[in-house]
């Protein structure tokens, strides 16, 4: 748009002024426009609530709006700190995505070099479907499948304690069960389809390597330990940085359907950020303790991606994002 | 049939007995895990076409002691409640994967040419949002006050239309396709825009399919959104909002009940959560096998590439 008045109004000027500009834009105008749509939706959806976080330095209330409540600095932080449920969050949050990391990780690449060493054709393709149907479900029907297995009434797993004579178990009210349920949720959701990077790179190795230490009399153990470990190590590393970045983004869908919206007896061990902020909005309408927590989450998790990138791109610089 | 076919299939000399070891672990291993994968599903279903007396008796359970389709018959005896949710997240889905995936491709196209003056600032405007974002709260503040999109199905639609992991995913497979075809196609005449339906659309459907697919399932396994900025009060609300509904409160299953002739006492609530959730996910289930190569070839390029 506005190229096209400039070039009405001061054709010349602006050509001798930077005419090889003026040129570039017009040779770009049609890319640039192709890249509008996706642009604009940024700036509305990512760029737009940012100065929202502004939110995290006032008393909000709903009267009053946004520019009108009062300003009350870092009150609302120290609040979070003095409660102790910013910490509380954090080790939650950090927690379970590290467990998450670290054990999905093992599970893929195991995953990964047991189906290369299977033969059976057909075995392996319908287990590699089963194996990637949990991921392509809603986190709805997740939940759903947990409250069969672990109902107190009805579940499947105090059905099987019953028949065997044992008394049935209140998992629902059972804090320190949640984790244990919530990690193996997690590595049943994602190990198949996450195997499927680890499986790409074993297809990427060299067979004559693989041939040559059988003539050396290299058993399978030793292939696999030697061979086919080592081949996934940058792998292994490049993906274990990146996740390690998003370590302070929790995993709200899986967590908020398996343990429920008002499960207040579990939040000990099942509080992480993503739910806290939900329910200061949705349950407790405080809008600032909430902004204020995702400040917190957005500056930390900034720093911890930017350290990551940079050990990634000492590692390998062509797998750096920036 | 194992060992024939592996003497077939394989073109190394395996069957020494270290590989056969641990062929057999493999065999147990990965068999098991598949299995896991599978009997949860078989339990929703197995329950879903169990009597509520035997499910009030026995529990839930893979097969069912007492055969019942009442569930289903309450279900689909008024199927407008459920027809509508397949509607609306039909439609949502084809419209959002449609314009979504056009957008996608336009952007990652233009932004992987090497020729184009401001790729690098706007990646990095595109990929910035996902190192630093507003939270929730703004976000929420943002839809609801400002784009008054509140019980809106916009909402939903809108926030899942793009995001910078699909943009970067195609522009890693649009740069496979050499410059010089476009350069070439310069030469002759042809302007940005033609280039990009005429010769990059037609050369990348593999991708567009496979980006096409992560959008369009994004829709389909869509609740967040639903839940945040739709009530549940809406008469046809998205399919997972419906089951998300169906499955924390009773009440809705009365709900969707009370227009059969059923006594409130009756209505078999266990099983109709199961029902509901078989009618709402099982149609995803059967046509994922025919698809599931493109999300293959999507997580190969998109986790490695960044």
């Amino acid at each position: 748009m506005s190229v096209l008045t400039e070039r009405e109004s001061s054709m010349e000027i602006e050509r001798k002024r930077s005419g090889s500009w003026w040129k570039k834009m017009k040779n770009n105008r049609t890319l640039l426009l192709m890249c509008v749509p996706a642009v604009a939706f940024f700036i509305v959806f990512a760029y737009l609530p940012m100065p929202g976080l502004y939110l995290a330095f006032i008393k909000y209330n709903y009267s009053d709006g946004i520019f009108h409540s009062p300003f009350v600095g870092f009150e609302n932080f120290r609040f979070l700190v003095m409660t102790g449920d910013l910490w509380k969050l954090t080790f939650n949050t950090v927690a379970y995505n590290l467990a998450f990391i670290l054990l999905g990780n093992v599970l893929q690449i195991t995953v990964a070099v047991l189906l290369n060493e299977m033969r059976g054709k057909w075995f392996k393709k319908v287990s590699q479907t089963l194996m990637f149907l949990p991921h392509f479900i809603s986190a709805v029907l997740i939940g759903l499948i947990a409250y069969n297995i672990l109902s107190y009434d009805y579940g499947l797993l105090n059905g099987i304690l019953q028949s065997l004579g044992m008394e049935p178990l209140k998992v629902y009210s059972t804090p320190n069960a949640w984790p244990f349920i919530i990690v193996l949720t997690y590595l049943w959701q994602s190990t198949g389809y996450g195997s499927i990077v680890y499986f790409a790179a074993i297809m990427g190795l060299d067979n004559e390597i693989v041939e040559a230490a059988e003539i050396d009399g290299a058993n399978a153990f030793q292939r696999i330990r030697h061979i086919v470990l080592p081949w996934l190590k940058p792998t292994f590393i490049i993906l274990l940085l990146f996740s390690l970045g998003g370590i302070l983004k929790g995993n709200f869908g899986l967590i908020y359907n398996l343990v429920g919206a008002n499960n207040t007896a579990l939040y000990a061990t099942t509080d992480i950020i993503e739910t806290y902020v939900f329910r200061s909005l949705m349950t407790n309408f405080n809008f600032s303790l909430g902004s204020a927590v995702s400040l917190y989450q957005s500056l930390f998790g900034f720093v911890i991606v930017l350290t990551a990138n940079w050990l990634v791109r000492k590692l390998s610089p062509e797998n750096s994002l920036f | 049939m194992g060992v024939m076919d592996e003497k077939m299939q394989s073109t190394r000399k395996t069957t020494d007995r270290s590989s056969l070891v641990i062929r057999g672990i493999s065999y147990i291993c990965i068999g098991g895990f598949a299995l896991c994968c599978l009997l949860p599903f078989l339990l929703v279903l197995g329950t879903s076409f169990t009597s509520e007396a035997a499910v009030k008796k026995f529990g839930f359970n893979f097969w069912p002691r007492e055969f019942s389709t009442f569930a289903y018959k309450i279900v689909l005896e008024n199927p407008a409640q459920i027809l509508g949710s397949y509607a609306v997240t039909l439609g949502i889905t084809i419209v959002g994967t449609a314009v979504g995936l056009l957008i996608v491709a336009m952007t990652g196209y233009a932004l992987q040419r090497p020729d184009f003056l401001f790729r690098n600032k706007i990646s990095f405007f595109i990929y910035f949002t996902t190192l630093f974002s507003g939270g929730l709260v703004p976000f929420y503040l943002l839809v609801t006050q400002y784009l008054h999109l509140k019980d809106n199905y916009l909402a939903v639609l809108l926030p899942g239309l793009l995001s910078p992991f699909l943009i970067i995913m195609m522009k890693s497979f649009v740069s496979s396709i050499p410059h010089a075809i476009t350069e070439s196609a310069k030469i002759d005449g042809a302007g940005d825009f033609t280039i990009f339906v005429k010769l990059i659309l037609p050369m990348t459907t593999p991708a567009l399919a496979t980006i096409g697919l992560f959008i369009a399932l994004g829709y389909w396994n869509e609740w967040y959104n639903s839940m945040l900025f739709l009530s549940a009060d809406m008469q046809y609300r998205p399919l997972q909002l419906y089951l998300y509904n169906v499955v924390t409160k009773a009440d809705a299953i009365r709900n969707s009940a009370a227009a059969s002739n059923v006594p409130l006492s009756d209505v078999p609530i266990e099983t109709m959560k199961m029902a509901i959730a078989v009618v709402a996910t099982g149609p995803v289930i059967l046509f994922y096998p025919f698809v599931q190569r493109y999300f293959i070839k999507g997580i190969t390029v998109g986790a490695v590439k960044g």
